[in-house]
């Protein structure tokens, strides 16, 4: 294929987990082909925490991820608790799964807020980023951190929370609620926003199921899994909540499932404070034992996988870990060739990897090395085509 | 449909079964035959890819397959071992396209080539590494660990 100018994207993005970097080969405006290169931010974590003890592990497996920070220490605990099949105390479980779904909702509403700003909504921005305080004062209330919560421990959570906070909560979780089913409605019913979104960056049915996509990019594909329902862990078998499926597979199905799943993640937590069982947060454990364990967790992104090998001493042998970008990421070829570039932003980040990466591109002729377009003039481009649609 | 059955009825002695708990059950299978039983899982069965691991023993590299039956809230892990020190083993990725990126992981981090594969490029190292360096080997074995302690 003659692969004449390409428009680079990445690697390094300062807001998002993971630098990424595509290169996106256009003919005129339309992308003919793409390729992807990851890897700039390999820490090596893998091989790390094969040094460290698990209790250690905890922590460092917490910082693989800033915005789902909770999503790791999840599946990891739940990995070595599988060795040899620990029980979590009852209102452990309960916590667990507020502190993840809160995750989960500031994760959305982030996503939200970037993608209104590069499709030149900057109102979706400022009102989504806004409406994401209240819960991450709800974090800091509940674990005294805003982000890095440090909740988990295998055998159960390190802080508790109080009888007497749990009022306050409920009135702090019910006014999110509000916010989120608003902001809902305003984006999901803005002609606007429907007009960018809907049929942009399709990924067929086959396709997900071929490339094993996880979590809100497969769901928006018609494929309903969610390891939350389909493979219970925590609270998540004694609450109500729907699991939401969309069958376009375009952008706007993958918006709607994020924005539509942070009032289901409302539910969630108002039906564990409400139900929150007493007893021990800790099953106090001693030993791991020998043998090995598969965690899994529905990370806002989707599936988190930690495999954990233990050798019976206090550090493990292996530890795999998988994070739903890596089986996200590579959709991106068959939902952006045949977009034109001022949509290939948006449809790369539909996936949720990394989003002011877009910030980076530049259009460069290749033979006389002259920069033709940088980010600005590509997100500039991105919200001028909604300009258009608006007059 | 129960899932251990069907695997036992088409494969009989090839698939050494473990069932670990009601979530988890562990296939043992030899690198031969491998891929006939992921492809049946992926293809047949219904199965999604959730990922596959390597790990680095004294005699080859273990690869687990962990496949995830959604429907059935089970966790099947194939299980093979490939040999040191050719490490072949032929490629997943003409059954299952989602085993393109973690087979170049694999690849280049603990050294199995996978035959067949399209493009067996470096996906996270730089491209300046050491070429037959291996990032996930082990220098030292559990059980050598324990004799350098005794001396």
């Amino acid at each position: 294929m003659a692969k004449g100018n390409f428009i680079p994207i990445g690697p390094f993005h300062p807001l998002l987990e993971e630098p990424e970097y595509f290169k996106f080969f256009v003919e005129g405006e339309k992308v003919v082909d793409a390729e992807v290169r990851v890897g700039y931010n390999h820490r090596g974590i893998e091989k790390l925490a094969e040094s460290k003890t698990y209790e250690q592990d905890v922590f460092l497996v917490e910082r693989i991820c800033g915005i789902c920070s909770t999503s790791h220490p999840f599946a990891f605990v739940q990995a070595a608790e599988d060795i040899s099949g620990i029980e979590v105390p009852e209102r452990a479980k309960y916590i667990r799964t507020i502190i993840a779904e809160l995750e989960r909702i500031h994760s959305h509403l982030l996503w939200v807020g970037l993608a209104g700003h590069f499709i030149g909504y900057n109102t979706v921005f400022m009102w989504a980023w806004k409406y994401r305080e209240p819960v991450l004062d709800i974090f800091e209330a509940i674990s005294g951190n805003r982000n890095h919560y440090g909740m988990f421990k295998v055998g159960g959570v390190r802080r508790d929370i109080l009888e007497k906070d749990v009022p306050g909560l409920l009135k702090a979780i019910n006014e999110v609620e509000g916010f989120c089913s608003m902001l809902t409605k305003a984006v999901m019913d803005d002609p606007v926003i429907q007009a960018r979104t809907k049929g942009i960056g399709i990924l067929k049915k086959k396709d997900a199921i071929d490339l094993c996509v996880v979590g809100p990019v497969a769901r928006a594909s018609g494929i309903d899994i969610d390891i939350r329902k389909d493979h219970p862990y925590a609270a998540y078998d004694k609450v109500c909540f729907d699991k939401i499926v969309m069958q376009g597979g375009d952008v706007f199905s993958k918006a709607a499932i994020r924005l539509l799943e942070t009032i289901e993640s409302v539910k969630i937590i108002r039906a564990c404070l409400k139900d929150l069982p007493v007893g021990p947060i800790d099953a106090a454990i001693r030993e791991i034992g020998i043998g090995e364990g598969i965690g899994q967790h529905e990370a806002p992104r989707g599936e988190v996988i930690h495999y954990v090998r233990s050798n019976g001493s206090n550090y493990p042998e292996r530890h795999k870990i998988r994070a739903p970008s890596f089986m996200n990421v590579p959709s991106f070829k068959k939902t952006v060739i045949g977009e034109s570039i001022a949509d290939a932003a948006l449809i790369t980040a539909a996936v949720d990897p990394c989003y002011c990466c877009t910030e980076r591109m530049a259009v460069v002729d290749r033979e006389t090395n002259r920069t033709l377009k940088t980010g600005e003039d590509l997100v500039r481009l991105c919200q001028e085509k909604t300009e258009k649609i608006i007059r | 449909m129960n899932i251990l059955e069907e695997i036992r009825t088409k494969f009989g002695n090839k698939a050494d079964i473990f069932v670990k708990s009601k979530k988890r059950v562990y296939v043992s299978v030899s690198v031969d035959d491998a891929k006939d039983v992921i492809g049946y899982l992926f293809r047949i069965l219904g199965a999604r890819m959730s990922i596959a691991t390597g790990i680095d023993t004294r005699t080859g590299i273990e690869m687990l397959y962990h496949m995830a039956f959604d429907k059935h809230d089970l966790m099947v892990t194939v299980r093979t071992v490939v040999e040191k020190p050719e490490l072949k083993m032929p490629t997943l990725t003409d059954i299952i396209p989602a085993a393109n990126w973690i087979e170049r992981e694999i690849h280049e981090m603990l050294g199995v080539d996978f035959t067949g594969h399209p493009g067996l490029e470096r996906l996270l190292l730089p491209d300046d590494w050491q070429a037959g360096e291996y990032p996930f080997r082990k220098k030292t074995f559990d059980s050598e660990k324990e004799n350098i302690e005794r001396d």
